[in-house]
């Protein structure tokens, strides 16, 4: 019964879990349970995508009623891939976050917190899973309003401008894309992807198609913070409490390139998406403009959350590139530092947020001599860093390793110079902190390490980008069957 | 000419009221303003779909004795979840601005910018 429902279960444990945990009190009950549906969620995006490795595509017909008049869920690789990286994060997120929730919010919120948590994630997850594209709407704002709420519980009073302005900036993206929905439909009747895909080559001379299609890349790309569209994001995932940024910065873009994706290769299909449209000319060179300045950016930051919220922007931009480049093999890249990214960043981020819970700041000065004093938490940094840069033997290596291959593949040499550069950026900004950390000599030599409850999710991170760098058959081999299934999909 | 103008006056409208949400939202520094462009935006994108599923001559899409020609109810209920969806972006955006008061004392844009900077 769990197997046939699998992919409704996903979407419906956490939004049926919070309300309930809304009304439990304390903070350590709210925290149990969201820890076990987390949990819960992580097994059956397990099952799901091990369901769709040996049975092929599960469609589920909400309600019963058949597509395209109902709503589908339509589960592939792309969709199973994505979901497993939300429910992961999620998962691991949830282990660590006693403490850091305990720390930077209030006690009397606590509930309230784990609440909007788990409406994020329903939302995230809802993105991943349906098949309709209204319905990506409806989840898309589910997420934004959650994440809104969350980023304004941190301490700092900047938490709620940033929230603020993220509101604003991300419900023009929202309504940007639903304009692009409304368009779509008027000119094809139906709102399926599916559906979509096979209707839209009839009409693909249509000015209003076009401008579908515009409404729906840009929307989008305000989502995942695009440049120049990536203006929410430094202030956002600064002033956001720890565990929020560990959470938005590691999925909610991330979910947002799915989307643009799944747009551009399977509703629209590469045929239109770079035919007919200029897409390639735009998303490339803001991708390379956004990699190159948001690193440059970034290596003159002080706080040091601001300056990983700009290696995000810069990251998106690799991902950006790699769906630009419009073949299978960027494709595969792209989706392949999809996974990488998640991991890495929330590494970073969960060894901050220990930085941060043992000594209430995360500026570059304060973080004198940390080396010694927080070895495991700081050696987890210099590990999700060096993935950043892109070293061997980690994640961030295989990625970048791919994205340069797609490049040369294609002869865009300057495209390579450019990732090749990005990546030294890369190194200055780790080293930094790295210097600040383990060569200079702090106030006091006291060993002060993070509690074991956040030291062990880290690791599990850690070490997840060290064995998928080493062993990279399993998400090598997922991410170019989703690849080859997006490319094969369009007519 | 006419036919473009007075023929589709409907997405005329609709255009008008998308730019002037739009460049309220920008322009204004107030945040109860910005919030009120937002929903004006938002009003219009509204109002384009449910003329983009008016059916000429179709009645009210309520099944009745007598009908044959009904609109379409589909834009109707896409546009019932976008409301809502737009209600709660305007209650969260609301409750920002109070707490935002209550921490800088004001809501306009500028002087929180200024209180921002001198820190």
């Amino acid at each position: 019964m769990i197997q046939q429902h699998l992919s409704i279960l996903l979407v419906v444990i956490p939004l049926l879990a919070a309300p309930i945990v809304a009304m439990l009190r304390g903070s350590r009950l709210p925290w149990l349970l969201t820890l076990l549906i987390t949990w819960v969620c992580f097994a059956l995006a397990g099952i799901q995508l091990w369901t769709v490795a040996t049975h092929g595509t599960i469609s589920y017909e909400l309600g019963g009623w058949e597509p395209p008049w109902g709503i589908e869920y339509r589960i592939d690789a792309l969709n199973a891939f994505i979901a497993l990286i939300v429910a992961g994060i999620a998962a691991l997120t949830m282990s660590y976050a006693f403490r850091s929730v305990e720390k930077e919010i209030r006690s009397e919120k606590t509930p309230l917190f784990y609440t909007a948590f788990l409406l994020c994630m329903t939302g995230l997850l809802g993105i991943t899973q349906t098949g309709d594209a209204f319905n990506v709407f409806v989840f898309l704002e589910i997420s934004s309003l959650s994440t809104y709420a969350l980023i304004s519980m941190g301490r700092d009073r900047r938490a709620l401008t940033a929230a603020f302005s993220y509101l604003i900036m991300g419900t023009i993206g929202a309504t940007f894309f639903l304009i692009g929905v409304g368009l779509l439909y008027s000119v094809t009747g139906t709102l399926n992807m599916v559906d979509l895909a096979e209707r839209i080559p009839q009409v693909s001379s249509m000015r209003t198609l076009h401008t579908a299609f515009a409404f729906i890349v840009v929307g989008v790309s305000l989502k995942l913070a695009l440049f120049p569209l990536h203006l929410w994001l430094p202030n956002a995932y600064t002033f956001a409490p720890s565990i929020v940024t560990v959470f938005i910065a590691a999925t909610s873009t991330k979910v947002a390139i799915y989307v643009l994706a799944r747009f551009i290769f399977t509703v629209f299909g590469a045929d239109f998406a770079f035919g007919v449209m200029p897409t390639t000319w735009l998303l490339v060179p803001l991708a390379i403009i956004g990699l190159l300045s948001a690193s440059a950016v970034a290596i003159g930051q002080n706080k040091i959350k601001r300056m990983l919220a700009y290696s995000s922007v810069a990251q998106i931009g690799y991902m950006v590139l790699g769906i630009g480049m419009a073949t299978s093999a960027g494709l595969t890249a792209a989706l392949l530092h999809v996974f990488n990214h998640a991991l890495m960043k929330a590494a970073l981020f969960m060894a901050l947020g220990a930085v941060f819970y043992r000594f209430g700041s995360v500026y570059l000065d304060d973080m004198r001599g940390l080396g010694k004093r927080m070895p495991w938490t700081m050696g987890a940094f210099v590990a999700g860093g060096l993935s950043l840069i892109g070293v061997p033997l980690t994640v961030g290596f295989i990625s970048k390793w791919h994205l340069i291959l797609a490049a040369i593949e294609l002869g865009w040499w300057p495209v390579v110079v450019a990732i090749v550069v990005g990546s030294l950026l890369a190194i200055v900004y780790i080293w930094r902190v790295v210097e600040v950390a383990y060569f200079q000599e702090g106030k006091s030599n006291e060993r002060c390490e993070a509690p074991l409850s956040m030291l062990v999710p880290m690791w599990a991170l850690v070490g997840a980008n060290i064995w998928f760098g080493v062993d990279t058959r399993l998400t090598v081999g997922m991410a170019q069957h989703a690849a080859q299934l997006l490319m094969g999909v369009s007519p | 000419m006419t036919e473009l103008i007075f023929g589709h006056y409907n997405y005329w409208i609709v255009i008008f009221l998308m730019m002037t949400g739009f460049y309220t939202v920008i322009s204004r520094g107030n945040l109860i303003k910005k919030i009120a462009g937002l929903n004006i935006f938002q009003a219009s994108v509204f109002l384009m779909y449910i003329t983009m599923g008016n059916v000429k001559g179709g009645t009210t899409p309520i099944i009745a004795e007598g009908f044959e020609v009904y609109s379409n109810p589909l834009n109707h209920v896409l546009i019932l979840t976008a409301i809502v969806v737009g209600v709660a972006t305007t209650a969260v955006g609301l409750a920002l601005s109070v707490r935002i008061k209550e921490a800088y004392g004001t809501i306009e844009e500028d002087e929180i910018h200024a209180q921002d900077e001198s820190l």
